[in-house]
């Protein structure tokens, strides 16, 4: 049986790796549009920044035979002959096909922005591939003032990024508030001004009405009739699922290429994994669920009985000095959601949670958070949250050095002698701390205690001093 | 036969060492009428020091606990019957079923001399090539990696006392506060230099209270917050190009493996924050001198020799193993556990860390024990296969247990224990009625670690002296003595001696040529330097404190970075059962408990097992401090009462595993094996929590 990937991105890839693990012999032949191997397009915002090379972004291929044809798109697919056809004229016979295309920058309609041949402008470009990543990294080497469309994820990553190398980076940001799907007025504020602290400034209600430059971008006019300087432009204003050969052949396609809990498309010989899909509504554009759907692909595909019952959707900006992650909605506020928010306008620190029935449903945590990497579990698996919610926002109860006016506060760990020992020691005649060690064991393991166990004894020696002045 | 028996005479005093952990502290005995005072001892570079255990390890020599006679069918008997009813039993068994038909399980608490013996007496008196330890549980991804990586496993390549030299260290699964106390002398003392500690655990221990940084992660998430600290390596520009260069090789398949761990994923998988992740790298990066230390945390999983690879991946990548005051290395938990997995109980050993099946290997120890090469055994299978198997259709029908106690310490211990019902033969020797003892045919009185000569080697890898203070009671032999009069009995007594001294002197020429190499070292030369590192194969060579200065013990001199990929626990939480369990261990006791558990001021000390929970996890089953509590995993359950804190994670239970009966954490852990190692996942199962009605 002979299984094609149409798509060679973190989705594809992926999806090879989990067949290979199950299947360690078959063939499987793998079409990717970009001109390289598969890489992790995580890491792009690492490359921006300066911190990453291109060698380090590939990733691991499976072993065993891959046939694999980069730089080669798919443009046709028969679904009656099951075949696919490429730009390079070959026609390719699958049993099972496999849709990982991902999803492609959305362009906004601006004036100046594209050439007559609808490619960008010079010092123009998305940020979605590496060749895009080259382009602006190349731009940025001699550009001293950037502009990024969008203040999504994605921007406000390559924002930083720019930022880093030392560029003037301002993000326009067509709505009043940043990622307003996932943040609130007041958390986007606070980020506004982390980020500024960072060196991007980021202008809300910011609309390009227009680029200037006729080879190459110069500037760019907003509709308030504002003009900014600008010799890099990178557009960062979202993505759609890349639908168009699937579509063309007749399969069911919403937002993305319809599939079932199996991520089967609604041809049952083809299935579609990672942003190019679309399930139960839903078409995800993160890492971790084209994995978990990848993951189901190869089982169902290998005779499992695996499904796919969608993903907790978690949205973690990776960018250097800025925290932040949003679970699910944090917006919802009908009656049965219980919100707690706090503020901490001067460390940039702001937490939100909405729970409903006893379940974290949503959540902004942006700044330094200790709490994050618990609060993200519980909303992954689903558990019920504590009683007093305020320990999802700064952690457990402290834990308070033991007094050691407490009898039963052990100052010798090694050897579990309590200050009550002690005080039974002296009591019994002890006088000097090596007379209590010697009674007790205190301080004879590791010895790290020798100091506190000392100064006890001189505790109880000018306690005893006192009460025979005071008798 | 005549035995060297020994009688009750005056002690005059000995120095030896205390016969619990790994770290081996040394000890003064000195016998004074009935009593046996004991004193810490500096031994070497180590300052002395001794924990609750050590101070009270005498106290077993005249407890009435103790085993004082041989007994079959729990009826006391002598030591001719005994001997005469089991060599009886074994050739019965061995001439129906095979030689394979009957079993050894030895353990990591046992001498050097001792764990030398029962290989030898496996493979040459039994003709068997069953025989595994308990080591399995213990030491065997640590070591399987160390292997893997830098071509031996010693567990710490250098003497503790360089510790105190690190300016930062990443501890990762060991809560040594607790379980060898006196090595937080070196922690400390590195701390009060200005070094940072890093600890990984999933519980605030109260080693975690003393760390710079505790990364308190999810049971089972070790390898990718191994990847994921690699990655920040990597992305931040930490990785020491010019080391991996000249001192490795295989950086390039790792590189891409870890480029997939981006610390977001891998706050998601742990639990860790980004930027807990982030301030320990920076920490292990600005120290000039960092040191990883891995332990049974992170190794006694069903991917423990994949955590540990990462962990020494991360390690080599920051050009630490082998050079000058930068190191990787593990801590060894049992007495004996790095000499007892050198000479030959293993499954799949010969003396000197040789490997069984290897033609030359069996070729030079055949010759030293005047067998036929062609005669030795193939190897066999690991600790918990052997365990289930047997009284099952082709397995064992009968074993031998040495210094060890399955029926407590073993996974899945409920099956465990009905598989030694089934057998033909269960042979058990040891100095308390253990759990195991008690369910035994034969049961054989042995001496204490206070009544024998041998030798040990520490988690260092510096072997040393176990000094008698004074002859056993008069029925109670040596293991030596046991397996001597065995060998004899069963035709074939040349092969096994009793007297430590010549069975040393003989491992010594069995293990030259080795890894392991202990052919220059003497008793003699023991008791003048105090302590000889291996490999020391020549009478003049000065032992080996420090290893991989000069390369690694690979063919081509370079470590190599092995690529490994983070997979999740065997059995994940679930909705039918919710709740992680771990296990581990408390200070007064020391693993099944049998010695500990009999000494009155560790059983006041921590009397009984119970269930650790958060306040949060306590609160949602309406369980209160105290509340006996049913753990429940698919393979059994456990009550314990609840003991409330605060330092554990909200998803995860902790049990002691110290105690027998009802409140036996092993009869819930998972038996799932790590595919290399054959390590049992101990430290990570999915149970439910229910409060049991008062």
């Amino acid at each position: 049986m002979s299984v094609v990937i149409v798509g060679y991105g973190m989705a594809g890839a992926r999806f090879a790796a989990e067949l290979r693990q199950r299947d360690p012999r078959r063939t499987i032949t793998v079409f990717g549009a970009e001109p390289t191997r598969s890489y992790n397009r995580i890491l792009l915002s690492d490359v921006l920044a300066g911190k990453l090379s291109e060698d380090d972004v590939p990733l691991a291929e499976p072993e065993g035979p891959l046939d694999l044809r980069v730089g080669v798109e798919v443009v046709d697919l028969d679904p009656a002959e099951r075949t696919i056809r490429s730009d390079d004229g070959r026609t390719t016979r699958y049993d099972t096909l496999v849709f990982a295309t991902g999803s492609l920058p959305m362009v906004p309609p601006v004036a100046g922005l594209t050439r007559p041949n609808a490619t960008l402008i010079d010092g123009a470009a998305t940020f979605r591939t590496l060749d895009d990543c080259r382009k602006i990294v190349a731009t940025a080497a001699t550009a001293k003032n950037a502009i990024v469309l969008g203040g999504g994820l994605l921007g406000l990553e390559a924002a930083r990024g720019l930022a880093m190398r030392g560029l003037n980076v301002e993000v326009l940001h067509p709505r009043r508030q940043l990622m307003e799907r996932q943040l609130n007025a007041e958390a986007s504020q606070l980020l506004v001004v982390t980020l500024a602290n960072l060196g991007v400034s980021v202008r809300p209600n910011g609309v390009a009405a227009e680029v200037q430059g006729t080879e190459r971008v110069e500037g760019i006019l907003l509709e308030d009739g504002t003009e900014l300087p600008a010799d890099l432009l990178v557009i960062a204003c979202g993505v759609r699922p890349q639908t168009a050969v699937a579509e063309r052949a007749g399969l069911e396609v919403g937002r993305g290429i319809v599939v079932d809990d199996r991520m089967r498309t609604s041809d049952p010989h083809i299935y579609a994994i990672g942003d190019c899909s679309e399930h139960r509504g839903v078409s995800y554009g993160f890492v971790a669920p084209a994995w978990e759907q990848a993951k189901v692909a190869a089982e169902v595909i290998c005779g499992g009985t695996s499904r796919y019952l969608g993903s907790r959707q978690v949205a973690r900006l990776k960018a250097n000095g800025v925290d932040l992650a949003t679970l699910g909605d944090p917006h919802l506020d009908d009656e049965r959601a219980e919100v707690v928010t706090f503020t901490d306008v001067a460390r940039g620190t702001y937490q939100k949670v909405v729970i409903r029935d006893q379940r974290l449903v949503g959540a902004i945590l942006l700044g330094d958070n200790p709490t994050v990497g618990t609060v993200t579990q519980i909303f992954d698996r689903d558990l019920p949250v504590p009683n007093d919610p305020r320990s999802l926002l700064f952690g457990g109860s402290g834990d308070a050095a033991p007094a050691t006016s407490s009898p039963n506060a052990t100052l010798c760990n090694c050897n579990g002698v309590t200050t009550g020992a002690i005080v039974r020691a002296w009591v019994g005649g002890a006088r000097t701390t090596a007379d209590v060690v010697a009674a007790t064991r205190a301080s004879t393991g590791c010895g790290t205690c020798r100091d506190v166990v000392e100064s006890f004894v001189a505790e109880l020696a000018d306690e005893a001093a006192t009460e025979e002045v005071v008798a | 036969m005549k035995l060297p028996l020994g009688t009750l005479e005056p002690m005059p005093g000995a120095a030896t060492h205390c016969p619990y952990c790994a770290l081996q502290c040394g000890m003064d005995l000195r016998g004074d009428g009935d009593l046996v005072h004991v004193a810490p001892r500096a031994t070497g570079d180590n300052p002395p020091g001794l924990c609750q255990k050590g101070w009270t390890a005498a106290e077993l020599l005249t407890s009435n606990e103790r085993l004082t006679t041989p007994t079959i069918d729990g009826e006391p008997t002598t030591w001719e019957r005994a001997l005469a009813h089991i060599t009886q039993r074994i050739q019965q068994i061995q001439h129906q079923h095979g030689p394979d038909a009957v079993a050894i399980l030895g353990g990591g608490g046992l001498t050097n001399e001792k764990a030398y013996a029962l290989g030898k007496f496996a493979r040459v008196v039994l003709g068997t090539k069953n025989i595994d330890y308990n080591g399995r549980f213990c030491m065997s991804s640590a070591a399987a990696a160390g292997i893997k990586a830098f071509g031996l496993d010693r567990g710490l390549p250098f003497p503790m006392a360089d510790i105190a030299s690190a300016e930062a260290i990443l501890l990762v699964g060991s809560n040594v506060a607790e379980t060898m106390p006196p090595f937080v002398h070196h922690l400390s003392t590195m701390q009060s230099n200005g070094g940072a500690l890093i600890v990984v655990d999933p519980r605030r221990t109260p080693t975690a209270k003393r760390a710079t940084l505790h990364l308190q992660l999810t049971p089972g998430t070790d390898l990718a917050l191994a990847q994921g600290l690699l990655h920040l390596a990597i992305v931040e520009g930490y990785v020491d190009r010019d080391y991996i260069g000249a001192r490795t090789e295989g950086f390039a398949e790792v590189h891409p493996i870890a480029m997939a761990y981006w610390p977001e994923r891998v706050e998601r998988i742990t639990g860790v924050p980004v930027s807990q992740q982030r301030k320990a790298i920076r920490i292990l990066h600005d120290a000039g001198n960092a040191l990883v230390l891995t332990a049974r945390g992170a190794e006694q999983h069903a991917k423990g020799v994949d955590t540990v690879s990462a962990f020494v991946n991360l390690a080599l990548a920051l050009g630490l193993p082998g050079t000058e005051g930068n190191r990787y290395g593990c801590l060894t938990g049992q007495g004996n556990g790095q000499g007892g997995r050198e000479h030959g109980q293993k499954a799949d050993q010969l003396p000197g860390y040789r490997k069984l099946d290897d033609p030359k290997a069996r070729e030079h120890v055949a010759k030293v024990w005047g067998v036929d090469p062609a005669d030795l055994p193939m190897p066999g299978v690991s600790a918990y296969e052997l365990l289930d198997a047997l009284g099952q259709p082709n397995g064992p029908r009968a074993l031998l247990v040495f210094g060890t106690n399955p029926v407590v310490s073993a996974p899945r211990a409920k099956h465990v224990e009905e598989r030694l019902k089934s057998l033909d033969l269960l042979v058990v020797a040891d100095l308390v009625q253990s759990e195991t003892a008690a369910i035994a045919d034969v049961v054989l009185p042995t001496a204490q670690w206070a009544e024998e000569e041998g030798t040990t080697t520490n988690l260092e890898g510096r072997v040393i002296r176990r000094r008698r203070l004074r002859p056993p009671p008069p029925k109670v032999r040596t293991d030596l003595e046991i397996l001597a009069g065995l060998a004899e009995s069963l035709g074939k007594g040349d092969k096994i001696s009793a007297d430590p001294r010549r069975t040393f002197e003989e491992l010594g020429r069995a293990s030259a040529g080795g890894i392991a190499d202990y052919a220059g070292i003497s008793y003699e030369r023991l008791d003048r330097d105090g302590g000889v590192f291996w490999p020391c194969p020549t009478k003049d060579h000065p032992g080996t404190p420090r290893m991989f200065h000069d390369g690694f013990a690979t063919p081509n001199g370079r470590a190599r970075f092995v690529p490994v990929e983070y997979r999740p626990a065997v059995e994940d939480v679930d909705s039918t059962y919710p709740v992680y369990l771990t296990t581990g261990r408390v200070l007064a006791h020391y693993q099944s408990g049998a010695q500990t558990r009999r000494i009155p001021s560790l059983r006041r000390a921590a009397p009984d097992p119970f269930v650790e929970l958060h306040p949060q996890l306590a609160g949602r089953h309406g369980i209160e401090d105290g509340d006996e509590v049913r753990v429940v995993s698919r393979r059994g359950e456990a009550t314990a009462p609840a003991r409330i804190t605060d330092t554990i994670r909200t998803d995860t239970a902790f049990m002691p595993f110290h105690w027998s009966g009802a409140g036996r954490a092993n009869t819930l852990t998972n038996p799932a094996l790590d595919p290399t190692s054959k390590m049992p996942e101990f430290k990570v199962c999915a149970v439910r929590l229910e409060k049991v009605a008062p």
